[in-house]
């Protein structure tokens, strides 16, 4: 297997690869491990601090009421779209290329939704009231006001989380039960209640291939509308920086952008711990560095038309912002975004950068630094400076909020960290569907 | 299964020897078969769906989102009836002659994303109650190797037919016919 692309691999092969994927892990991993959950402790002590001081503890002064939680929320959610994108949109359009990676990308987008949706509750303060934003029936006859975007954000957010994992379960399952029958002791057995019994009867693909299908439908329009609604909670407010139409589609061409670097992030590693070499060739990195790029440069032409049409708008309070935004307080984090997210991916024009391994996971650090920057960009300063000067206010954040945010990354990564050691982290069936077919007569082979 | 018939399966390394086989015993008149495959094969798909209707998934799906759409509509409504929330200068309520306000189009946003939750919600349930699943034992006929790189075909036949079968599966080129 040392080089696959020599010779195609055998349907066995998969399985074998794949199994092998879930052998006991060495120590490296555990090391990993204990480091992500030291990180993830710290976490989880800050908020515990956040619940018992309150919400001074994060820093939170009027006017800079969202700053580090809300952006961290918008930027998780942005890291799930690549997910969906992979699964969904490639499945529909059959661009082969995503088989390999799916699976991973699948995973991340689920766990980083889970990571989102912490954020709406740490920011909330006392997130034991969380379910007043659901529609419930109670004593006193009140409802949500449907016409909030912060109303509308749940329910996207929720139906995406959702779909994402009835998707992934449902791929999950002929997956499972591969590796049931080829795995043995109380493995076997908690594969065999997982797979519910599968069996890859045509009675059962049937139904699978179109329910399949039908998910990925729905999970088109959901991924593009996700990101649309997460906009809304900004461009339906006045604040200047935020009262854009631009946002709906800024947000979606932002995150998948940030999403492709995250699944890189995860993939490459996988990779090369793995020994995939020969499922997740070069071709397919140079597939993920070219989305990048594209994605990339569309985000340069969105920053474009923000600065024209906030110049072009005549509104002096807007040009203000702008201005402010360009030259004062944070203008560090502005020009460090625009390196990292206009400058930095064009090295991947090249060849050669698509296939080195070390540039593509260099390129997508600085891409996910400068996509966390965007909307603390939008969030901070927008709010820093608006109508009012008697409501102008400068944030700085606090070890708090630092330590809960960069919990946040520890809790995506142990996710994520467990989950390649107990599921097939490689896509059993769907790998196997782009190899040619086992044929005797070789004549037939390129029929398919 | 009652005992008048007869269950033989044959297990196939390759697609064109599956296809081949498959062809023979649809020649000779048995349609009682159960196809097992790692991955969903188009060749022998489009053997097996000549005479088979499409997956009734889809109606599930349509069935689920038009539920998901409904439901939206009143949830919003009702609650903006029942509690009159003026926001924006935007409301609903009951006037003369009916509803009247003019809220209606936020609440096409929580419409489009109880559609997908519903349909796909829908789906999956279409999918478990169609292809049987959750099975807790494994069929008479299965054979773990199906879900690695084997192809396998069960015929449930009239006793006196299995000597036949036997020989169609062997001749198209059958690896394996189990006893």
């Amino acid at each position: 297997m040392s080089d696959g692309r020599a010779t195609s691999p055998t349907y066995a092969d998969v399985t074998r690869d794949v199994a092998r994927t879930l052998e006991p892990p060495g120590n490296l991993y555990f090391s990993w491990m204990s480091v992500v959950a030291l990180i993830l402790t710290a976490g989880i002590l800050a908020w515990a601090g956040q619940i018992w001081w309150g919400m001074g503890m994060a820093g939170k002064r009027v006017p800079q009421m969202w700053a580090m939680y809300i952006t961290s929320f918008v930027f998780w959610i942005g890291i799930g779209h690549a997910g969906t994108l992979i699964s969904a949109i490639l499945y529909l359009f059959r661009a082969r290329w995503r088989t390999s990676i799916y699976r991973a990308a699948e995973a991340m987008t689920i766990f980083a939704v889970m990571t989102a949706g912490l954020f709406p509750l740490i920011h909330a303060g006392r997130m034991w009231f969380a379910y007043y934003l659901l529609p419930y029936p109670n004593q006193r006859s009140l409802w949500p006001n449907f016409r909030s975007p912060l109303v509308w954000d749940v329910f996207a957010i929720s139906t995406y989380l959702s779909i994402s994992t009835v998707f992934f379960i449902v791929g999950l399952i002929p997956d499972i039960a591969a590796l049931r029958d080829v795995s043995t002791g109380w493995r076997r057995r908690v594969y065999a209640m997982l797979a519910l019994g599968w069996e890859g009867a045509d009675s059962q693909w049937r139904h699978y291939r179109r329910a399949y299908g039908l998910l990925a439908a729905l999970a088109t329009p959901l991924v593009l509308s996700v990101h649309s609604v997460v906009s809304w909670d900004f461009a339906m407010a006045l604040v200047p920086g935020w009262h854009s139409t631009l946002f709906a589609p800024f947000f979606v061409d932002g995150a998948i952008f940030s999403g492709f670097a995250m699944v890189l992030i995860l993939v490459l590693p996988m990779r090369h711990f793995f020994r995939l070499h020969a499922y997740i060739q070069e071709k397919h990195l140079d597939a993920m560095g070219k989305l990048i790029l594209v994605t990339g440069l569309v985000l340069t032409y969105f920053y474009l038309c923000e600065i024209f049409t906030s110049l072009y708008s005549g509104d002096d309070i807007e040009k203000a912002s702008l201005f402010w935004k360009v030259t004062k307080t944070y203008a560090w984090a502005l020009w460090l975004m625009y390196f990292c997210n206009c400058v930095s991916p064009l090295v991947l024009f090249w060849r050669k950068a698509r296939t080195s391994p070390v540039v593509l996971y260099v390129v997508s650090i600085l891409v996910l630094i400068g996509m966390w920057f965007e909307r603390f960009n939008i969030i901070v300063p927008s709010l820093g400076h608006d109508f009012y000067p008697y409501t102008w206010g400068i944030y700085y954040p606090s070890p708090t909020d630092t330590m809960i945010v960069i919990g946040s990354f520890a809790w995506f990564f142990i996710l994520f960290l467990g989950f390649i050691r107990v599921m097939p982290s490689l896509s059993v069936v769907e790998v196997k569907e782009t190899l040619p077919p086992p044929m005797r007569d070789p004549t037939h082979a390129g029929r398919h | 299964m009652p005992d008048a018939t007869e269950t033989i399966v044959g297990v196939f390394a390759h697609v064109d020897t599956t296809v081949r086989a498959l062809e023979e015993l649809r020649a000779k008149g048995y349609r009682d078969l159960t196809v097992y495959t790692p991955v969903p094969v188009h060749e022998i798909e489009e053997v097996l769906e000549r005479d088979r209707p499409v997956s009734r998934v889809r109606l599930f799906t349509l069935i689920g989102g038009l539920t998901g759409i409904a439901s939206a509509f009143l949830l919003t409504i009702w609650t903006s009836l029942i509690w009159g929330l003026v926001t924006g200068g935007k409301y609903l309520q009951f006037g003369p002659g009916g509803i009247v306000g003019s809220s209606l189009p936020p609440f096409v946003i929580i419409a489009f994303e109880l559609m997908v939750l519903f349909g796909g919600i829908a789906t999956v349930i279409g999918l478990v109650v169609l292809g049987r699943l959750p099975r807790f034992r494994p069929s008479a006929t299965f054979d773990p190797r199906f879900t690695n790189d084997r192809f396998g075909i069960a015929i449930h036949c009239a006793p006196g037919r299995s000597g036949s079968v036997r020989e169609i599966l062997r001749t198209a080129g059958a690896e394996d016919v189990p006893a």
